[in-house]
């Protein structure tokens, strides 16, 4: 493993009690911080500090801390996952910070994931944009043998690609309209590109961006900021291909 | 001694699942919508049976802790699915699969059990193919395969490094589905905190709901519980923060037998531990071992030297290598089950042959992978892996090998179920990691996921009418009847005692001693002596626990140290339940290694004729030890042998 | 309606409101480019598109084309800045990846707004406006402006359909080419951005068209762009 240090660092915390309530920044000193941890074991450690001292902790979603359920958040100074490219919150390191940093922490901002407490926000838009359509109509059993319909590797890789999304928000929350697009193009893709998802992509295309308009988040205006921050690299070509989805689905009514 | 019932359905082997789906009761489409079940968890196994009962027609609640089904730990599993598709015409078969799945298991699976597994492995392909999941494909549009550890076919069906996540989002998307539908109805951020039982039967939950801390009370006419294993009572594992096992140990505590406890798997391919501020491990998958060669050196002057940072891997040459797996282990190689290549590398480093600052490390090396294949197509097949490792670790795996070692990954061990995976309470089923059938002493590589999918889809939704059928006279109970109110109470009461205590500990610094107990103790080697010390030690953390644990905030809002509080409660039962069940069971077996049962070669040594048994142990008091219960192991198929990956 | 009900068909609108703007301005920059070429040319053109039906059809079409552009840039980002939510963040800052043209549109298409208002009072409101009028006082003061300056032309025009004068008349002033440069480089920015938007919310893109469509767009912005600023400074030294 790399040269270990140990770093000094000030945090600078969104707390707020509920949705409704007002938030402000705190400030925390932490010393000693091992470069070969990760961000949020650094958080670990601020939050036993705290509770050590008898005060709560601070609030953060997390759960797998290996980079795939999606569940961290965290808008790092200035950008959802920390300043590195395709990491999550909880495969970032601190060795990428120097000592004496000082580090804002700040909850995911758009009107359709409101904050619950601290840095933790409800994403519960995006199940509800996936109940509208994100996926294949077929029940349990009753199905033709797995290789029936050949698909073109390359066709599965690209369904791969765009599958990839781990539904974190980070795309939301880098994109200065507040818009769902990046998130809701891929699940479109991967199933539009799929012959199994084909039979439905008109409806299923409708009823996503229906869903997605209705629940607050803003209209896509191309600045790529989401592509830039997402996690797992999902590329604004799905949006491309989510336009003219759905495009030709309106123009078939 | 009470008996223990399997309900296994007579006839040969092979005949076994479809005579029981025969002759099985049905529940029909209009009794179906009367019917509430209450599925807990939305893993693999959860979300597909709840979506599989929904697209049936049952009316079904289901919960889980996380803000979104689709963060369920199955999430994370890297390698692949098996099946018996023998799609690469390499010989493989149902039989042959479930031969591997019993023998990989060392021969303390239900054979009945992993038959049926093996015989619905190939429709979870067939389903998740048509739910638009994106397996890995060949140039010509068929799907493509590749090998795992402890079989000799190509078998195992992946997506990158990313089928659990594919699989899981299969799963979602069929219960989004539902959802959207009405057939299910989603309870995110809620924790089942307690089964309510009436009349013997099990009548719901109560779960808190973790955003606002209330408690409510859900009527159901079955529970299914999907919540998972418990790898993470040694704080340190390959399992998410938030996986528990407090649901299996509410059930335990109110009649549910729980089965093998002891049986930890300890994955061989880990990324080390770096410090004592470290939260969780992180697996590298075992696919690695299709291309990657392991190894320490040969000389321990070398090991030494790398030790202390005076050497690389790179300045070893070839001649001073010492692949140790592929010389015990010729006919496999370094694809052998994960109990026996965890123990191997424990072995190395023990003798003092590990390779990283703390002599706890062996290395997995991708030179050779690179010279035969090219690193193009090194990098095509595990390139998300490398970058996932160098991201943790800072050290590129295309010039240097990488440093791994064993870490705790999934427990065979769980809730006791029959055949119909229903556990010892009437209307209360366990599947997926949850339970115990399937995997024996060890279970091998890509072969969770077909549990949990196999569960989901294809098992549970018939056997679960078998129970039902009888059920449909039964109205929808109201949340107020007594049972409820009790059930309530109780979960109250510990909360309030919980909150009460104001200590001076946190949650964490006890979660990590218990850790530091299990993994001394409990971990890969285990002794009679070091079991004894284990439970006595257990006992005094959970005294301390219960009198010195602090707990910051309010019960009645988000609190979550209370929840961690709730979970490690439980986590300090099932160490005990582990170290009771381990130091009951003298042999060694898959992931339970007891030193003293050991062959010249340092293999498991198992006791057929004494501890071909599965091991239930049934609750019997706050503070009193557990009654072990036994469900003989009848083998009428398979010739158990010591198993053997030499040749 | 799923153009105006959606948040994809709003987007179709901009797009394609935008597109037409494009063309507009491609065929615009071409005629400026025959001022530098031939005055009497230029006036030729300049008379052809004078006060005919089809020259205010065309105006006409060309207006409510920028007003629904307009209209729905302010649209979207009124509905964007909701979407938003009410606390913005403290610190904030974009990947190198993303374009400053592409988190500034609506500045930008402002500026370019306020400089196609001044572009009218200079050009329209003395050449076509008059004659749509028949107004004679405004016809005598584009007659005075386009006697102050010296210009050979081989054929007698009508002052209002002289804009070769016009241009030379307008750009004397200093003031003017500053303010015409400063207007084209945000038109510059907006279309380097706008013209991929456009064809990537038509649905026209994927991985390999994404560069070209990129580099198509700057040649044409940096075409259309340089085109203007060239007749701008033909009429500051001429």
């Amino acid at each position: 493993m790399g040269k270990e240090k140990e770093l000094n660092i000030t945090l600078k915390v969104w707390r707020q009690r509920g949705p409704q309530e007002k938030g402000a920044f705190e400030t925390y000193q932490l010393e000693g911080i091992s470069t070969e941890s990760s961000f949020l074991e650094m958080l670990d450690v601020l939050n036993e500090k705290l509770v050590k001292e008898r005060k709560e902790p601070v609030v953060f979603d997390h759960d797998c801390r290996e980079g795939i359920c999606g569940m961290c958040s965290l808008y790092i100074n200035g950008h959802p996952h920390g300043k590195d490219q395709e990491v999550t919150t909880c495969q970032l390191h601190m060795r990428r910070f120097n000592d004496g940093d000082t580090i804002t922490i700040e909850p995911w901002r758009s009107a359709a994931f409101p904050v619950i407490r601290d840095l933790m926000v409800d994403r519960s838009a995006f199940d509800k944009i996936m109940q509208a359509g994100g996926y294949t109509s077929v029940n349990t059993g009753g199905i033709p043998d797995a290789n029936a319909i050949p698909i073109p590797k390359p066709v599965a890789d690209e369904a791969m690609d765009a599958a990839s999304c781990i539904g974190c928000g980070a795309c939301v929350a880098a994109c200065k309209n507040g818009s769902a697009m990046l998130f809701v193009s891929a699940k479109v893709s991967q199933l539009a590109l799929l012959p199994q998802g084909k039979v439905e992509a008109a409806k299923r295309v409708k009823a996503m961006i229906a869903k997605m308009d209705e629940l607050g988040f803003g209209n896509c205006t191309n600045t790529r900021a989401c592509e830039a921050e997402c996690p797992k690299a999902v590329s604004i070509s799905n949006i491309a291909r989510l336009n003219r989805e759905f495009i030709c689905a309106k123009l078939k009514d | 001694m009470a008996t223990i019932d399997s309900k296994i359905p007579k006839g040969p082997l092979a005949q076994k699942w479809t005579n029981y789906k025969n002759h099985q009761k049905l529940v029909n489409p209009a009794n179906k919508r009367k019917l509430d079940i209450i599925v807990v968890g939305t893993g693999l196994a959860g979300a597909s049976a709840a979506a599989s009962l929904g697209a049936l027609g049952f009316n079904v609640l289901n919960f889980c802790i996380q803000d979104s089904p689709r963060r369920a730990h199955s999430i994370a599993a890297q390698g692949g699915i098996n099946a018996a598709k023998n799609y690469q015409n390499d010989g493989d078969s149902v039989y042959r699969l479930f031969y591997d799945t019993i023998k990989g298991g060392d021969y303390r699976a239900r054979e009945a059990n992993v038959y049926r597994l093996a015989e619905v492995s190939n429709s979870i392909i067939d389903q998740c193919v048509a739910q638009g999941v994106p397996f890995a494909r060949e140039y010509g549009g068929l799907l493509d395969n590749r090998s795992f550890g402890g079989a000799q076919v190509s078998r195992t069906f992946y997506a990158k490094g990313q089928t659990g996540q594919q699989l899981l989002l299969g799963a979602y998307s069929a219960l989004s589905r539902q959802v959207n539908k009405g057939t299910v109805k989603l309870y995110t951020r809620y924790e089942m905190l307690d089964v309510v039982i009436i009349e013997g039967r099990a009548r719901g939950i109560i779960a808190r709901n973790l955003v606002t801390g209330k408690i409510e009370r859900f009527f159901g006419h079955a529970v299914v519980i999907g919540t998972g294993g418990y790898g993470n009572t040694y704080f340190l594992s390959t399992n998410a923060m938030g996986s528990n096992g407090s649901a299996a140990m509410q059930i335990y505590r109110k009649g549910a037998y729980f089965a093998n406890p002891c049986y930890a798997q300890i994955h061989p391919t880990c990324i080390p531990v770096h410090g004592d501020i470290q939260s969780k491990l992180t697996l590298m998958s075992e696919s690695l071992r299709n291309d990657g060669r392991i190894w320490v050196p040969k000389k321990l002057e070398d090991a030494k030297a790398i030790q202390e940072g005076r050497k690389t891997a790179n300045d070893i040459p070839d001649e001073d290598r010492d692949f140790y797996l592929e010389r015990r282990y010729p006919a496999f190689g370094n694809l052998v089950p994960r109990d026996v290549a965890s123990r191997a590398a424990k072995e190395r480093c023990d003798k003092g042959f590990g390779v990283n600052n703390t002599g706890l490390a062996v290395f997995l090396d991708f030179k050779y992978a690179i010279q035969r294949l090219g690193k193009d197509v090194v990098a095509q097949k595990y390139g998300n892996l490398f970058q996932m490792y160098e991201k943790i670790t800072d050290e590129n795996p295309y010039e240097v090998p990488m440093k791994i070692f064993p870490a705790i990954h999934y427990t065979m061990g769980g809730i006791w179920v029959d055949y119909e995976l229903m556990t010892s309470i009437p209307g209360l089923f366990a599947i997926g990691e949850a339970n115990f059938s399937d995997h024996g002493a060890n279970r091998l590589g890509a072969s969770a996921l077909m549990q949990g999918l196999a569960d989901g889809y294809f098992v549970l939704p018939y056997t679960i009418q078998n129970y039902l059928a009888d059920q449909i006279q039964v109205p929808r109970m109201s949340t107020d009847l007594p049972e409820f109110v009790e059930a309530e109470k109780g979960v109250q009461d510990k909360i309030n005692k919980l909150m009460s205590i104001q200590g001076s500990e946190s949650v964490d610094s006890i979660h990590k001693r218990l850790g530091h107990i299990m993994w001394e103790y409990v971990g890969m080697g285990r002794t009679k002596e070091g079991l004894e010390t284990a439970m006595k030690k257990l006992k005094e953390l959970k005294k301390e626990f219960w009198s010195n644990v602090y707990i910051p905030g309010e019960a009645n809002t988000l609190n979550t140290e209370l929840e961690k509080a709730l979970r490690l409660s439980d986590f300090l039962e099932i160490g005990y339940l582990m170290a009771i069940d381990g130091y009951n069971r003298n042999e060694s077996c898959g992931g339970h290694f007891r030193e003293e049962y050991q062959t010249e070669e340092g293999e498991a040594l198992r006791q057929d004729d004494q501890y071909s048994y599965v091991a239930c142990w049934k609750y019997t008091g706050e503070n009193s030890d557990p009654e072990l219960l036994k469900e003989p192991l009848d083998y009428e198929e398979t010739e158990r042998k010591t198993r053997n990956y030499k040749n | 309606m799923w153009l105006t009900s959606s948040s994809v068909g709003r987007k179709l609108i901009m797009s394609i409101s935008g597109l037409f703007l494009i063309l507009f301005l491609a065929f615009h920059m071409s005629m400026n480019l025959v001022a530098i070429i031939s005055s009497d040319a230029y006036n030729q053109v300049c008379g052809f598109l004078g006060s005919n039906w089809y020259a205010v059809a065309g105006t006409a079409v060309l207006a409510a084309g920028v007003f629904v552009h307009f209209a729905y840039a302010i649209i979207l980002t009124l509905q964007n800045r909701k979407a938003r939510g009410e606390q913005r963040y403290a610190v904030s800052e974009n990947q190198g990846s993303v374009e400053w043209a592409s988190q500034n549109m609506f500045l930008l298409g402002a500026i370019v707004i306020i400089g196609l208002c001044i572009h009218l009072v200079h050009f329209w409101s003395k050449m076509m406006l008059p004659e749509l009028l028949g107004n004679a006082e405004m016809i005598q003061a584009t007659e005075a402006a386009v006697n102050s300056v010296n210009l050979q032309l081989n054929n007698e025009v009508e002052a209002t359909q002289n804009g070769a004068a016009l241009i030379l008349y307008t750009f004397k002033n200093p003031v003017n080419v500053v303010l015409y440069v400063i207007w084209l480089i945000a038109l510059w920015f907006h279309l380097t951005h706008g013209m991929w938007s456009a064809m990537q919310t038509l649905g026209a893109n994927n991985k390999t068209w994404m560069p070209r469509w990129k580099c198509i767009s700057n040649i044409f912005a940096t075409v259309v762009c340089a085109g203007f600023i060239a007749v701008v400074f033909y009429g500051y030294f001429a």
